[in-house]
């Protein structure tokens, strides 16, 4: 089977560094895969470059069979930034209408995904009145509304209670049943567990490309915590 | 990098600049105080200039004739040039890059939104300069909305392409000193094109904002739509065309 994205030695320079250094990987359709590693390690470069957002020196990343950021992809792939990006002078319904409406999501899948994020009771409340997570779940449900094919996610649950990141949980397992790729990054290793394939990314390097249990395995460790722990240490050794 | 043309997609689509003067129209009316500024404060200060000149005429007429042109250009590229940065600052633009929205929906979005919103502002502004402050134009009324609309879609224009230049809200409201007083510095609202040096007469003929100013007064000198008139109408439909090219080459799908 064909992987849904592939990366093939991508490298991405930024002001003279080097983020990402011939990275190579892939992501499976119908799968969950976390995308971890320290903070500055190049999480989010990678999904930039993903998306299409990003300049790249050189390598290539494909997506659904086409080069990333393609006119054809951009309906396909929903998208959700670090940090909430809505207009915050609006209601949060406002804003999923209209990310609805560019890539062409049905009039329906409004309410549905404001429902999906658990914001249906605030859906007529202005950005600038709510929670940083309630935030977050408003910019996830702009990117849910189009129903998107490959579902990428940066820190999608940061600030999240327990309950609200469980139920998050929940339904991006839904998306990648129904089909759909789904990436997620973290630096939260506790939902590591929930994913079907890890990536752990040091200083724009792979370092680990496993199931969950194989990176705990080849650790040696009895946890996730542990298991990234010792191989980023490892990796720090070796290089 | 340059993507071949299949993979650039649409540049425009009804539904999704549709979508975005709704959007930027919602933006607006959330926001009560804006709304009331870009309504009524070209109206305190056309009433402002009535009393600075005792009600004399011919010059309070002539003088809000052309303050109904700079009005909305002002305003207009002000409102945009901190619109689109927050565009960008906020990630939205981003997400909209990454989006199937071609650069001309967003641009275009803003253009016929503020348009909207100036056209508002302009039938205000010339209802009380017709009505209170004793302005009289041989042409018609409507020609002057016209171009009052005309000159705000130049200065939403101008406001996109500029906003690209500014990092932050203080670099873009440094822009109004900049790109907009020497415009109304030349224009003819301090001293006649005419009477200006020739230097200074070759730089009013680059400014735009020239040409809305000499549209007005078009309108208020002759009852026909005169050659001049329609030059001048075509002059700022050229440059508005120009700074959304220029705005649109600003956007770009892919940065560092």
């Amino acid at each position: 089977m064909n992987a849904a994205v592939e990366v093939d030695r991508l490298l991405v320079r930024r002001g003279g560094r080097t983020v990402l250094e011939g990275l190579t990987c892939a992501m499976d359709a119908g799968r969950i895969t976390g995308l971890l590693g320290p903070s500055g390690a190049g999480k989010t470069t990678l999904i930039r470059a993903i998306v299409g957002v990003q300049k790249v020196a050189g390598g290539t990343v494909t997506v659904l069979g086409s080069p990333a950021g393609s006119a054809g992809l951009r309906a396909r792939i929903g998208y959700v930034t670090q940090s909430p990006s809505v207009y915050v002078d609006l209601s949060v319904r406002e804003n999923v209408h209209y990310f609805g409406a560019v890539t062409g999501a049905p009039a329906g899948a409004v309410d549905a995904v404001i429902e999906e994020v658990g914001l249906t009771s605030h859906r007529d409340r202005v950005i600038t009145t709510l929670s940083g997570g309630q935030r977050n779940r408003a910019s996830l449900a702009c990117a849910l509304v189009g129903d998107p094919d490959v579902l990428i996610l940066d820190e999608p649950t940061v600030g999240l209670d327990p309950v609200l990141r469980e139920e998050l949980w929940e339904s991006f397992r839904r998306r990648a049943d129904a089909g759909a790729t789904v990436l997620v990054s973290s630096h939260v290793m506790d939902e590591a567990h929930r994913c079907d394939r890890l990536l752990l990314l040091r200083d724009g390097v792979l370092i680990a490309d496993d199931t969950p249990q194989a990176v705990m395995a080849d650790a040696g460790a009895a946890n996730l915590d542990s298991a990234f722990l010792t191989l980023i240490r490892r990796g720090g050794e070796a290089a | 990098m340059s993507a071949p043309a299949a993979n650039r997609g649409p540049l425009i689509s009804a539904r999704v600049t549709g979508a975005t003067v709704q959007r930027v129209l919602q933006q607006l009316r959330h926001d009560h105080r804006t709304i009331a500024m870009i309504l009524a404060v070209p109206v305190l200060l056309m009433t402002l200039l009535y009393f600075m000149f005792d009600g004399r005429q011919p010059e309070v007429s002539q003088l809000i004739l052309i303050m109904l042109g700079i009005f909305p250009f002002v305003i207009m590229f002000l409102v945009t040039s901190i619109a689109m940065l927050r565009e960008r600052t906020s990630g939205t633009l981003e997400r909209l890059m990454a989006s199937p929205l071609g650069k001309l929906d967003l641009l275009f979005g803003y253009g016929l939104s503020f348009g909207v919103a100036a056209a508002a502002q302009a039938g205000v502004a010339s209802a009380c300069g017709y009505l209170f402050f004793g302005l009289d134009t041989a042409g018609p009324a409507w020609m002057v909305l016209l171009i009052a609309v005309l000159t705000a879609i130049l200065g939403v224009g101008i406001g996109l392409f500029c906003s690209a230049f500014a990092r932050t809200e203080f670099q873009a409201v440094q822009l109004l000193p900049i790109i907009v007083i020497p415009q109304i510095l030349l224009c003819g609202l301090f001293v006649p094109r005419e009477a200006m040096v020739g230097w200074l007469q070759v730089l009013s003929d680059l400014m735009p904002l020239t040409y809305a100013v000499q549209a007005l007064q078009e309108v208020a000198a002759n009852e026909e739509l005169t050659g001049l008139l329609l030059r001048d109408l075509g002059i700022i439909a050229g440059c508005i065309v120009l700074a959304l090219c220029l705005a649109a080459a600003t956007l770009r799908r892919r940065t560092d």
